[in-house]
């Protein structure tokens, strides 16, 4: 089951799937254990002219030592995942690219700030449902709303989060593979919710230099306006 | 106990009433119980054919429906070939206005995306508050409350009959919503604001108008239901019914009974909030106006997650009933299971946000709600033990009630299993919205819930009709229920793991999700099977009610108060008032006469069986 996730091209990608790996051992192992306890006492104990059952009310230690393991593995789980989730969601680390993304029924709007590096200033540069981001580079999203939640989703990313109207949050990823990428709106947002799907386009660091050069306004600094 | 004598006094002196007294506007719980279970079977067609078009959409995008839908060669040349074809050509050939109901939502027999995101909104909410809730709460909290703690009938009977009547009236509003222009409410169960706070983001104006008035005003008959039943398990237990005495499934039904007067008002208030963003221009859940989308979702789920447990505690009360009664042995751990419910009945309050981890919430807040979501498996850990515990070392036999209870303990286990995946905050990321979730809900809701239901039905039917119901029929629909179940559900989770987004209209949209056609075809196949089969268990519930074998006044040889009257149970349910000497599950005392030891049974347990089958 474990070959269904999709390619991750991100650089945390990998340590989320671990977490994924470990829960799906060990709860397929307390699976099968369980089951195989269950199937055994059906057929062991299965109706019998004559058998006695057992006349027994319990037994606190047994119950006490298996709420105090399951307890323990589970706090451990808990507590092993919280270094990574704070590094995804809390340290946002400093980043190379700052993009602005807002949805909206049923579009991503994409901004980047523009040669000069500065949002709202006339050189930023818009387009809808295309991202493109350099291979190798921390990318920094700030993410908003313009009317509805929706969820910014890139699944070979292992990234989700929702956009909020009247919140920014950031959010950022490292690709580490170049290659085109989907990106569809994980929350439901209205009648046009499936298929609100943008790209994302990992580029090599040339590659990524002549598509700002093709497709951004030139910087306002050097034309001397 | 002087209630419990005055309610019996009523009883036992009332004349026989007429038809409208007996069958409409009955005060006795058990004809109430009966009510709010054919409330429930109603209401699950309606639920379940929405699931039926939600799948036959998943496998077969945008193509005409099968028997109502055009044919292939009119949507092609336009010339109408069958009478369905020349019905879809004088519909489509009229104006908006004219067009009809079924044109609306699925022209040419093809679903709709505005209409396919009411179809899940409704499927949900049919399922959760007019199926599950008054089957598992409605009939079998009514119907056992009384029977199983030896009282004459409930607290408050004209409260109870108001409680069902004023269900039906929430449950005719939300029907009316499928009739109204716009459509019904599509913003999903959980509503999520500023989708459904503002009738622009949808187009559905009072569809969602009157999801909220239904829900609001099934939230009086809950909190009707609720009071009626702590009140009636706290005062009116028969003499010697201590409440570590009780059944465990009257434990767990007075547990639901105080978390839904709990969580209730919390829905009530968030809903009205809802309505006053839409109707009266308030700004509670719009950013623009000063108010936070967040709160609708902090709001609903502090009522929602109790609500999960709402629905599945009464169905683990039924299987820790049906098991001791089919192993023959006592349950295991009856103490730490009353602690496993009291821990669910406090934990349940604080792990909301397990809900909210990828939504912009806090990111601090990620970790305390994964703690104390890790926590509350433990209860719940604690009690797949215990049923285990109970099989062990027992003469077990196989009936419908009990396959269904075993049906439900092992569905529980991989609802339960698979929760421990979006617990987990940082794997979340990935699986919150989608089919991980949803396989995740279904193997708790279905594969427990109506497993439960399943199994108190057959367990049950023969003390509330006086008949058995046919076994070879209920077995036949076990597995063709069980099987298709699994079938249903266990592959979502393939598809979750893949990144498939819940609440798409069609995907194969998505270049990523073209591998999973397979798949979702499979699902939906599997989904008609099981449709399909419970026709099986309608013939025979309404068969088994007219002609099936009568019922002795303990055929299934238990031990609870129920099964000591008469089948089924006259008008205030005793002739004499019961007296309770011991706990509710002593199977198999050694050194008895039979193998079951009634709670009414006035014997020395201790001196019987030495040490009193306390173990080590």
């Amino acid at each position: 089951m474990l070959d269904w996730l999709p390619p991750n091209i991100s650089t945390i990608g990998q340590e989320i799937d671990n977490f994924f790996y470990v829960i799906y051992y060990i709860t397929n192992t307390v699976f099968f254990l369980v089951m195989a306890t269950l199937i055994y006492f059906l057929i062991k104990y299965r109706y019998k002219e004559g058998r006695e059952a057992k006349y027994y009310h319990g037994n606190n230690t047994l119950e006490v030592v298996w709420a105090s393991v399951t307890l323990v593995a589970l706090l451990i789980l808990a507590l092993a995942s919280q270094p990574l989730w704070s590094k995804i969601k809390q340290d946002i680390p400093p980043s190379d690219i700052v993009v602005q993304i807002t949805g909206k029924q049923f579009n991503w709007e994409v901004l980047y700030p523009g040669p000069d590096n500065i949002f709202g200033t006339g050189d930023d540069y818009q387009i809808d449902n295309n991202l493109h981001v350099p291979v190798n580079r921390v990318v920094r999203i700030v993410l908003k709303s313009k009317d509805v939640i929706h969820s910014f989703f890139v699944p070979s990313l292992r990234l989700k989060q929702d956009a909020i109207p009247g919140r920014e949050i950031l959010a950022w990823f490292e690709a580490n593979k170049t290659g085109k990428y989907e990106i569809p709106c994980a929350e439901l947002c209205g009648f046009g919710h499936s298929g609100m799907l943008g790209y994302l386009f990992v580029h090599s660091p040339e590659d990524y230099q002549k598509w700002q050069q093709e497709t951004w306004p030139p910087d306002i600094e050097e034309v001397g306006l | 106990m002087t209630s419990a004598t005055a309610v019996k006094e009523v009883h036992t002196t009332h004349e026989r009433q007429g038809f409208l007294k007996t069958y409409i506007f009955s005060l006795d719980h058990k004809m109430i119980a009966k009510q709010f279970l054919l409330l429930g079977l109603f209401m699950i067609w309606i639920g379940g054919g929405l699931a039926l078009l939600l799948r036959w959409q998943l496998a077969y995008p945008e193509q005409p429906l099968p028997l109502i839908g055009a044919s292939e060669q009119y949507l092609e040349t336009g010339e109408p070939q069958s009478s369905m074809d020349r019905f879809w050509d004088s519909e489509l050939s009229k104006s908006d206005d004219e067009q009809g109901w079924l044109t609306k939502r699925m022209p040419v027999g093809i679903i709709t995306p505005a209409f396919y995101n009411a179809l899940f909104t409704m499927h949900a909410t049919i399922m959760i508050f007019f199926v599950v809730m008054p089957i598992l709460i409605g009939c079998f909290g009514n119907f056992l409350i009384p029977l199983m703690i030896g009282a004459g009938d409930m607290a408050f009977p004209s409260l109870n009959m108001l409680s069902f009547w004023i269900a039906v009236l929430a449950g005719i509003i939300m029907i009316a919503g499928f009739l109204v222009p716009g459509g019904h409410a599509a913003s999903g169960w959980t509503a999520y604001a500023p989708l459904s706070s503002d009738p622009t983001w949808t187009g559905v104006d009072w569809g969602q108008n009157l999801w909220c008035i239904s829900l609001v005003v099934l939230g009086i008959s809950s909190l009707m239901g609720s009071i009626n039943y702590i009140t009636t398990i706290i005062n009116m237990r028969a003499p010697g019914m201590t409440f570590m005495r009780l059944p465990l499934v009257i434990w767990s039904l007075f547990i639901v009974a105080i978390l839904l007067l709990l969580a209730l008002p919390v829905l009530t208030a968030a809903i009205a909030m809802l309505l006053f963003d839409r109707l009266a221009g308030t700004t509670f859940f719009n950013a623009a106006g000063g108010g936070d989308p967040l709160l609708w979702q902090h709001l609903f789920w502090f009522f929602g997650h109790p609500e999960v447990y709402i629905l599945i505690l009464p169905a683990m009360g039924v299987v820790s009933e049906i098991l001791p009664v089919f192993s023959r042995k006592p349950i295991f751990g009856y103490k730490a299971m009353v602690l496993a419910l009291s821990g669910i009945a406090f934990l349940g309050w604080i792990v909301w946000g397990h809900h909210m981890f990828q939504s912009g919430m806090n990111p601090a807040l990620g970790a305390t709600f994964m703690i104390s979501t890790m926590l509350i498996s433990v209860p719940s850990a604690i009690k797949t033990f215990n049923w285990l515990g109970t099989l062990w070392g027992g003469n077990i036999t196989f009936p419908a009630p009990m396959l269904n209870a075993l049906a439900f303990v092992s569905m529980f286990v991989i609802g339960g299993l698979s929760g421990i995946y979006m617990a987990s905050t940082v794997v979340d990321i990935f699986i919150h919205d989608t089919y991980y979730i949803v396989a995740h809900i279904h193997y708790v809701v279905f594969g427990g819930s109506i497993f439960g239901l399943f199994a108190a039905a057959y367990y049950w039917f023969p003390k509330m009709f006086g008949r058995m119901m046919n076994q070879t029929l209920s077995k036949v629909h076990f597995w063709f229920t069980f099987i298709p179940f699994n079938c249903t559900f266990f592959p979502m989770h393939i598809l979750g793991i893949g990144g498939h987004m819940r609440r798409i209209y069609n995907p194969m949209q998505y270049e990523f999700l073209q591998q999973f056609e397979g798949w979702n075809i499979f699902i939906s196949i599997s989904a008609f099977v099981l449709g399909f089969s419970q026709l099986i268990f309608l013939f025979n519930f309404f068969w088994s009610m007219f002609k099936g074998k009568k019922a002795d006044d303990n055929p299934w040889k238990a031990t609870t108060l129920e099964w000591t009257t008469a089948t089924p149970p006259p008008h205030g349910n005793f002739d004499v008032l019961p007296t309770v000497y011991h706990g509710p599950c002593e199977y198999s005392v050694p050194g008895a006469k039979k193998d079951f030891t009634m709670q009414t049974e006035n014997v020395d347990l201790q001196a019987m069986s030495g040490n009193g089958g306390n173990g080590a």
